[in-house]
């Protein structure tokens, strides 16, 4: 290949689902911006923006996921635990700067200016009074700080990704092994939060988190369609990363890795780095997410946490379509609203004569058993869909690709 | 709770023993004259019935508890019980009883004597410090009386709530009583009395050295309170009288806020300024916006606040707060110690090494009991996961829904128990039912589902979790959320207990015995049945297990229902001592896979390995940190995570072909 084609085919020409998604990102937040009650024709409620504003925090860890288990084949049952550090160490921020405004809004009427030590004792009494503590535990150190707390929404799941990583990765735990051991994980962080003496405030969990702390006078309609721009602007950022990570030869090196391992080893590239790299990346990016998503929930307790969670974002994915970024976007924007259309109520029962199908009580049936059937008869998910059009434009090709790109052989080519 | 005090002088203590004495040996109808009827003993000391004061009753009543009268109990019951009465016109005493605007009449024998106006009786009321002393005197009557139910209920009843008091009657009463049984128990409540209440300290050290290395739990109950300390602080030598316990360093074995908190508390030392109180203080003498000189709004800080009380104080406007130097030297200039309530330094030495003994014996047992737990625990992680050690350890499926086979077996139980009421018989359908249903559960899932997806063992995963929502919920829309009992037959109630420590409920037996049971059967099916033979054949070499005639279709799906039916039975035994729950599943199945996965796959030796492992852990550490089982198990899935690193294969690991990949 020469100098010349190499430069034609830019990261964008190679990747045009890119700008088709920043396209169709861009246009849905301008038309959700123009709907909202804070800036537009109040068409749309501000719960639903929020609800909007939700889905795509979990399409950005669903994005993530996509890249750890679509792309190298990882199946982590934990990513949702990261998400969930990534919402608790935000909320330690938000939830100690708000109850500061009230501690000192209330030493204020006392008559003397308050101390910094009866602050912080106020806000410590206010916090863990729930769990029976008036002291602040020292993982609370940096909680004063929003810039300190931003840092360990980081820097704590990338950590313990780290870590875990290299304990699982090195000791070549692969596979369905993986996966238990990530739900291992999973559940004994959950447990560990779950103990009132975790510092967390146990099963209350932090909770208010939708009031930011300086912003009392500004309305919830408005607070929810910034989180919604936050979202949105973190989503197309997550996407156009990740889109360019798995684009070079370090996604074909990863989708080599999923599917032969010991051939790459053989290769000579460290597995286990890349495997390393890849894990501790989708961490930080369901951290981020999760940063994003609980101050729009509100509260965070540690349920978030249960591996059933984690199953949830594999179940997403898995419906979306593996291996293709926007398929992760679109299996979580698709289930997860349906998912609270049909817990929601809203959704009509149907009557069948002797007995009628609730659909609060049926749809995790349903869920279940689309989510056998994806597995079993469309392993493409609905991503698939679109290989269906662009098979009407492309010359309609058979058999398993030899290569990683779009233009390798194909099976039944090669053996003409 | 009163607590009489036995103020009587020797004398009449001896007196008092001698009559009872008497009185027992005499309590025959018609001889129980030696010390005069209990008519006699009340109408000698009228004005004092009339209106008892405690100090001055207590010979009265001993005295008619001692009158050998066979009334006298009547009449002491009654007494206490407002039921005694007093005739205004001639201070005759009678039983009386409310009817109406009148009083029914008996004399004190019990026989008839008529009515009487309200007006005509004076009701006798005693307070509630006579009527513990007559309670106390009538416990005598009890430990005596004729009806060994009755003695028995009064030995409970004293032994619930000891008393000082109590010790006498009981002497009195050992010597006649006839009963083996209640005699040992008279016996050993005598001791235990002896030890808390006698007034010779020798007697106290000898029943307490009697006792040896006792574990009963009532022993450690009187032991403990002789060895309650508080804590004092003194200048010079220890106070005269006090036992002491042991020397108490300040910043050791006490913090120095205690040792100043105990100073202030004895009145030895002025108390501390609190921030609160400094603040109320600052607050009370706010002038022209400056407290002492300092500007209001300065007093932002701890140091500008001292500041500002240490101005006041010059002023002497506030008392005089100690200063972290004042504090410091008191704490100095005093010795701190703990000494025992029990003055008696005899007693505490011999309580205290007598609990040292049972603390020792004690920690064995408890470490016995440990273990017995451990092993219970073992037998139900095991139960739990032998179906999975098929599936999963032989087949290489992972089944995701293996818990929600377990919930299926248990909810089996509870729905036959619907409609068999006798739970032997209910149990003894529901096992093999339970594991009809869920081998055919097994059978299907296996050709709709996993048959499709052998060689994609992460979407087996997927699909399996499908399953696992959709049964899980089908499960709650059937049978709702709250927990269904599952009831074991009576046989199995109760616990099989070796002492005051150590013991294991039936049902932990039963289960621990099924597990071998299942553990025997797996090793015959796999080691000496056709079936297990083609099982083996086909795990290792599908194809030439086809080529030497074996279906290997029919038996993966043989083998996988296999597995899910002994989940069921599993279920159906874990369902009688755990809530059925559509979550009873899910809490089991991540420690299955742990306990395969730590075991090493494919070999049932490992399985077991890493149950008992699991369990012995999973109690260790509970014991270690007693209050908190959800850290229990956090630490446990931890070290799980690290062994597995250190031996990735498990515990017993499969070697050469036989280990694939």
């Amino acid at each position: 290949m020469t100098r010349q084609t190499f430069v034609e085919r830019s990261f964008l020409a190679k990747n045009p689902s890119v700008l088709w998604f920043i396209l169709i990102l861009a246009l849905f937040t301008l038309g959700v911006t123009v709907l909202s009650e804070a800036y537009g024709v109040a068409f749309i409620s501000t719960s639903f923006v929020k609800t909007l504003g939700k889905t795509l925090c979990l399409c950005l860890v669903a994005l993530a996921m996509d890249l750890i288990w679509g792309y190298a084949g990882i199946l982590s049952l934990g990513h949702m635990a990261f998400f969930a550090l990534g919402g608790y160490m935000l909320g330690m921020w938000l939830i100690y700067a708000r109850t500061e405004e009230i501690v000192v809004a209330a030493l204020a009427q006392g008559g003397l200016p308050a101390t910094p030590e009866e602050v912080r004792q106020g806000i410590a009494v206010q916090i863990f009074g729930v769990v029976g503590a008036s002291e602040f535990p020292p993982i609370w150190a940096l909680a004063h700080s929003f810039w300190g707390q931003m840092f360990l929404v980081v820097a704590v799941p990338g950590v313990l990704a780290l870590v875990f990583g290299w304990l699982a990765f090195r000791s070549r735990v692969t596979g369905v092994y993986l996966s238990i051991l990530t739900q291992a994980m999973t559940l004994a962080l959950a447990l560990y939060l779950f103990q009132n003496d975790s510092g967390l405030r146990g099963n209350n969990g932090l909770s208010g988190l939708q009031n930011l702390p300086g912003l009392s006078d500004v309305s919830q309609d408005d607070l929810s369609i910034w989180f919604f721009w936050a979202s949105a602007f973190a989503l197309g950022a997550g996407y156009v990363l990740l889109a360019w990570v798995v684009s070079g030869k370090f996604g074909s090196v990863i989708r080599a890795i999923r599917d032969d391992e010991q051939r790459v080893r053989f290769l000579g590239y460290s597995v286990e780095g890349y495997k390393l790299f890849v894990f501790t990346l989708t961490a930080v990016i369901a951290a981020i997410a999760g940063a994003l998503y609980y101050p729009q929930a509100g509260i965070i307790n540690p349920a978030e946490l249960a591996p059933i969670a984690s199953i949830y974002l594999a179940v997403w994915v898995a419906i979306g379509g593996r291996g293709r970024l926007y398929g992760a976007v679109i299996g979580a924007a698709f289930v997860s609203l349906l998912s609270s259309w049909f817990t929601g109520g809203r959704a009509p029962s149907i009557p069948l004569g002797f007995y009628t199908i609730n659909w609060v009580d049926w749809w995790l049936v349903l869920l279940g058993l689309s989510f056998v059937a994806v597995t079993l008869f469309a392993p493409k998910g609905i991503g698939g869909l679109f290989d269906l059009w662009q098979g009407r434009r492309a010359p309609d090709r058979k058999g398993a690709a030899l290569g990683p790109d779009d233009s390798s052989l194909q099976e039944k080519e090669a053996l003409k | 709770m009163i607590r009489p005090p036995l103020f009587l002088p020797q004398g009449v203590m001896r007196h008092f023993l001698l009559s009872l004495a008497t009185a027992l040996l005499l309590a025959l109808p018609g001889l129980a004259q030696a010390q005069g009827t209990a008519t006699d003993i009340l109408n000698e000391n009228r004005s004092l019935v009339e209106k008892p004061t405690r100090a001055k009753i207590a010979p009265v009543i001993e005295a008619l508890a001692a009158s050998g009268d066979p009334v006298a109990a009547t009449v002491l019951a009654a007494w206490a019980d407002k039921g005694l009465g007093l005739r205004k016109a001639d201070g005759t005493f009678f039983l009386i009883e409310a009817s109406g605007d009148t009083w029914l009449l008996r004399d004190l024998t019990g026989a008839d004597a008529g009515t009487a106006p309200k007006s005509d009786i004076v009701e006798l009321r005693p307070n509630a410090g006579v009527r513990g002393l007559i309670a106390t005197a009538l416990v005598q009557f009890t430990l005596s009386d004729p009806d060994p139910e009755t003695r028995a209920e009064a030995l409970t009843s004293i032994a619930r709530d000891p008393e000082e008091a109590h010790l006498q009657p009981l002497r009195a009463s050992l010597a006649t009583e006839t009963d083996p049984v209640l005699k040992a128990q008279k016996e050993r409540l005598e001791r235990l009395l002896t030890l808390r209440f006698d007034t010779d300290s020798a007697a106290r050290v000898a029943a307490i050295q009697g006792f040896g290395a006792d574990l009963g739990l009532d022993l450690r109950g009187a032991l403990n309170p002789l060895l309650a300390t508080s804590r004092i602080a003194f200048t010079g030598d220890l106070p005269e009288g006090s036992n002491l316990a042991r020397d108490l360093v300040p910043g050791k074995d006490l913090s120095e806020v205690e040792a100043y908190d105990l100073l202030v508390a004895a009145g030895m030392a002025p108390a501390r300024l609190t921030v609160e109180e400094a603040r109320a203080a600052l607050l009370a003498n706010i002038v022209d916006g400056a407290v002492g000189g300092v500007p209001v709004a300065e007093l932002g800080t701890q140091e500008a606040r001292d500041r500002a009380y240490t101005a006041l104080e010059v002023a002497g406007t506030v008392p005089p707060a100690a200063t972290d130097a004042e504090v410091a030297a008191a704490i100095a200039a005093h010795r701190f110690v703990e000494v025992y309530e029990e003055p008696d330094p005899a007693v505490t030495s011999a309580a205290k090494s007598a609990l040292d003994g049972i603390t020792m014996k004690v920690g064995a047992m408890q470490a016995a009991d440990l273990a017995l737990d451990a092993v219970s625990l073992a037998s139900i992680y095991f139960l739990a996961a032998i179906g999975l050690a098929i599936t999963f350890g032989v087949m290489r499926v992972i089944n995701m829904a293996h818990g929600e086979f377990i919930m299926m077996g248990a909810y089996t139980g509870y729905v036959v128990q619907l409609f068999i009421t006798n739970y032997t018989l209910s149990i003894l359908i529901a096992l093999p039912l339970a594991f009809a249903v869920t081998f055919a559960a097994g059978v299907a899932m296996e050709r709709l589902v996993i048959r499709h997806l052998y060689k994609r063992p992460l979407e087996t995963l997927l699909a399996t979790f499908g399953i696992s929502i959709a049964l899980q919920q089908i499960a709650k829309n059937i049978f709702g959320t709250q927990a269904r009992p599952l009831t074991a037959p009576g046989w199995l109630d109760g616990a099989l207990v070796f002492n005051d420590v150590v013991s294991i409920s039936y049902i932990r037996i039963a289960i621990f015995v099924l597990a071998m049971v299942f553990l025997l059967f797996f090793l015959w099916l796999m080691k000496r049945t056709r079936l297990g033979l083609e099982v083996r054949a086909v795990t290792q070499n599908p194809s030439m297990a086809a080529s030497m005639g074996i279906n290997p279709d029919r038996i993966n799906m043989l083998t996988f229902g296999l597995g899910s039916g002994i989940a069921g039975i599993a279920g159906a035994a874990i369902g009688l001592f755990a809530k059925v729950t559509s979550e009873l599943g899910s809490d089991y199945i991540v420690q299955s896979f742990m306990t395969v996965v730590v075991g090493g796959v494919g070999n049932i030796w490992g399985t077991l390995a890493g149950a008992a492992l699991i369990g012995a852990l999973q109690k260790g550490i509970e014991w270690l940190n007693p209050s908190n089982t959800l850290a229990a198990q956090t630490y446990m899935i931890l070290f799980i995570i690290l062994f597995i690193q250190f031996r990735p294969r498990g515990i017993i690991a499969l070697k050469g072909r036989a280990a694939g990949d």
